[in-house]
């Protein structure tokens, strides 16, 4: 089994069906509405990208979301002033993010560790602070870069005339709101984890890992590791730059708080939950912060009411009292337990749990045949 | 006899099968029924979304708003004393709920942030079925979800917002806003100001880095300059900035005699203390007293700045302590509810619930393009700011505006605000067009 689903294409395979079934078995979690369904692929192809730098090289970027808001930028200022097809719109929004993961590598790759951290999340506040006032002409300040009726849109004017209102994003004539915008999102989650398969598996990850384990040793190999690590930082910048993208097509909005620091520890946060240099782990971790942050965050004291009313009385007020602390605004605080018993309990997150569970029910004796799933790439 | 004898069975699958041959078409056709729109109420209730703050810099505004909502809901609901449904003009509503279907709500965190609160909106919109989105305390929130519920088909009304944008430039034909804005604060403010301080004052701006605070500085700045007043300087300072002293230290040496802080929430009580700290109330300069004006005042940021509000001068949607009709019917449902006053976020929240259920109410139909021609110029009075008018060129309330002064001897912790004029409707309307702006089609949408 575990030989077979390590095939490509049986992994590919696998891994498209749950993608693209998302809308069936996440009804009974009442997670099924396009919008969180939209996130929940967007913000997978985020984490798997940042884990390309972070889970292979190492290297703890803290301002990963500033490639995220240029990708969104470049997206929405494409639909303005070009066409509302989407085609431009990523692709102007991965190369601007690709450029910028570039200048910002070039920079903040002549240190490691903290120092690095520091600079990446310097420069992302950066971003973050221009973007909110000073290039307030290009990005529209704290309002939001948004669609108006009087943006030229060259390409879309010279063939069509616009309608009243403004127009939709669209796939050459499908709309790309709604269920349509899940299954395209869905569609290049599927292109992105194949690529990052790929570079897994390629002799250029295995680099990238032995940059992680012991820089200096691949230094005194002769091997120069500042390029190979700005490529990963730039892929891993290209990967952020398509979620905004794909962020702005499902919406077209592009607003500065996507690059405040908060939204780069997210990423950093889903990561470590779903399992640091594991292949779905990230994905993992971005969905059940996406879950909690959508799901968790609208339940309000009727919603517990109405959940604990096979309670006594006074049992029932007293546990909607106490759990009313973990939803609705209390949603941070159920992130933050998760999180520290993630943590503590399961340092190489769900997918360490994950692993043990497989362990335990192949046969508590005959476990001994997985040294391979016992050994963490690159931890 | 006939063997056409009915069977239990045979009437139950006759029964069946003649429903779905009814029912077919109607799923085929669904696209032409006229009445078909997005989360179109089919069962016996209505859902309403709340999308407020409860968390971040404006999470004190988000929960007043919320516990108006409620006690809104209550009220359509038939619960409760009725509130303002007793006073307003409008007797369309019955307390029965909204056309006879109750009101039910759902509720989303805007973290002040126009990603989250769009993805609050949709989920309510997409998920819980939510006919109208209604809330949000921050210009840049509400900019966002209007556009947003534009492109949905969905009924925005407008929380507490103040910048010109919202019914300016950004304007949208499913948006509606009864909260003032930022330049009639200017046009309320500047005749009290030459009154009070005299013609011939210089002043100093400080302004929150953002669209509400330019829109607020240049409003002020128009009308203060219009009364024949100098700009020393106008000086942005970050959002959330905290330490005000590195921008208050140059302020007395420019030769103002007059500062104005553009800034709102936790900004307003930090750089207000903090100029009062440094003494300025106390200084002369030009022979004259320095003063301080916050041109967009509310009370829960007056709790705030405690002491050093007294005496300074600012504008404000509606205060606890007014005594028409409406005003007294809100303070005492909400205080019997709650046990304390509604703060104006609280008020404009409850009205803008409120004229949505009457204009459903008189349109007769849940119908988006029908309540948007319901709201748009329509006049009501008894909700506590005057006679009102919803105009439909801009989707702006026109109504009284309060110029307030913070009270000297506040009789309770809750008597901070003094009105010190209420400057009539006509004085603060302007001409739709100078914002420029588009409505956009006002046509139904499926989701």
């Amino acid at each position: 089994m575990k030989e077979m689903l390590n095939r490509e294409p049986f992994a590919l395979a696998a891994f498209s069906l749950v993608i693209l079934l998302m809308p069936i078995w996440l009804t009974p979690f009442g997670a099924n509405y396009p919008d969180l369904l939209q996130k929940f692929a967007i913000f997978a192809i985020f984490a798997m990208g940042f884990n390309i730098l972070f889970g292979l090289t190492g290297y703890l970027s803290f301002g990963h979301a500033a490639f995220l808001g240029v990708g969104s930028y470049a997206a929405v200022w494409s639909f303005k002033l070009f066409t509302m097809n989407v085609i431009p719109a990523i692709f102007f929004g991965v190369a601007f993010a690709g450029i910028f993961a570039l200048a910002i590598g070039y920079v903040s790759l002549r240190r490691s560790g903290i120092y690095f951290s520091i600079l990446t999340l310097a420069f992302a506040q950066m971003s973050y602070n221009l973007a909110y006032s000073v290039l307030t002409p290009i990005t529209n300040g704290e309002t939001g870069l948004q669609l108006t009726l009087q943006d030229p849109r060259i390409i879309d004017n010279a063939f069509t005339t616009p309608g009243a209102g403004l127009p939709e994003t669209n796939l050459f004539g499908i709309d790309m709101s709604g269920y349509p915008g899940f299954y395209f999102c869905a569609v290049v989650l599927i292109i992105c984890f194949f690529i990052t398969r790929r570079i897994f598996n390629s002799p250029f990850g295995l680099t990238l890992r032995g940059i992680k384990s012991n820089q200096n040793r691949m230094g005194y190999t002769g091997l120069n590791t500042r390029p190979y690590t700005l490529t990963a930082f730039v892929i891993s910048g290209m990967f952020a730059g398509l979620a905004g993208s794909l962020l702005a097509v499902t919406d077209p909005l592009a607003g500065a708080e996507r690059m405040q620091w908060t939204a780069s520890g997210e990423v950093v946060l889903m990561t470590i939950l779903g399992g640091v240099g594991t292949l779905i782990g990230p994905m993992l971790g971005a969905w059940l912060i996406k879950y909690l942050e959508n799901i968790f965050s609208s339940f309000n004291e009727i919603t517990l009411e109405h959940f604990f009313s096979f309670l006594p009385e006074g049992l029932q007020s007293f546990a909607v009292e106490l759990a009313s602390l973990f939803v609705g605004e209390g949603w941070h605080l159920t992130l933050g337990v998760l999180f520290m018993l993630i943590v503590i309990f399961l340092p190489g997150g769900l997918m360490e749990g994950w692993r043990r569970l497989l362990r335990r029910f192949s046969g508590g004796g005959g476990g001994k045949s997985e040294p391979a799933a016992a050994v963490q790439p690159a931890e | 006899m006939s063997k056409f004898t009915m069977t239990r069975r045979g009437l139950l699958k006759a029964g069946a099968a003649s429903g779905v041959a009814l029912a077919a078409p109607m799923s085929f056709v669904r696209g032409a029924y006229a009445q078909d729109f997005c989360n179109m109420p089919t069962g016996g209730s209505v859902t309403l979304g709340f999308n407020v703050p409860q968390s971040g810099p404006y999470a004190d505004e988000g929960a007043d708003e919320l516990r108006a909502y409620q006690l809104a809901t209550k009220h359509l609901n038939g619960e409760g004393d009725g509130g303002l449904l007793n006073t307003f003009s409008s007797k369309a509503l019955k307390g029965n709920g909204i056309l006879g279907k109750k009101v039910e709500f759902v509720t989303g965190d805007t973290q002040t942030k126009s990603d989250a609160a769009r993805a609050s909106a949709k989920r309510m919109i997409e998920k819980d079925g939510a006919i109208m989105i209604t809330g949000g305390s921050s210009s840049g929130v509400a900019v966002a979800v209007q556009g947003l519920c534009q492109e949905m088909g969905v009924i925005f009304m407008a929380g507490l917002t103040h910048s010109n944008d919202t019914t300016g430039k950004d304007k949208r034909r499913y948006g509606f806003r009864h909260f003032f804005n930022a330049y009639q604060s200017g046009l309320a403010l500047g005749p009290i100001l030459a009154e009070e301080l005299g013609k011939d004052r210089t002043a100093y701006h400080l302004t929150a880095d953002y669209n509400w605070g330019w829109t607020q500085e240049e409003s002020i700045k128009d009308a203060t300059e219009g009364l024949g007043w100098q700009t020393a300087n106008a000086v942005r300072t970050p959002l959330g900035a905290g330490d005000f002293s590195q921008y208050l230290t140059p302020v007395l040496n420019s030769g103002a005699d007059v500062l104005i802080l553009n800034h709102y929430g936790k900004d307003m009580v930090n750089s207000l203390t903090q100029a009062v700290q440094f003494g300025m109330r106390e200084k002369q300069v030009n022979g004259k007293d320095f003063q301080i004006v916050v041109p967009l005042f509310s009370r829960l940021m007056a709790q705030g700045a405690g002491e050093n509000i007294k005496g300074i001068l600012g504008t404000t949607n509606w205060n606890w302590s007014l005594q028409d009709e409406g005003s007294k019917a809100f303070v005492k449902s909400f205080g019997q509810e709650y046990g304390f006053p509604p703060s104006q976020a609280a008020q404009t929240c409850y009205v803008q619930a409120l004229l949505y259920a009457d204009a459903c109410e008189r349109a007769g139909t849940f119908y988006p393009p029908e309540v948007i021609k319901a709201l748009e110029g329509f006049e009501f009075d008894g909700m506590g700011n005057g006679a009102t008018l919803y105009r439909g060129a801009d989707h702006q309330c026109f109504k009284e505006v309060l110029v307030v002064k913070g009270n000297e001897n506040p009789q309770s912790q809750f008597d901070l605000l003094e009105v010190v004029k209420i400057v009539p409707r006509e004085q603060v309307t302007y001409d739709a067009s100078i914002f420029g702006g588009d409505l956009g089609p006002a046509d139904a949408k499926t989701c």
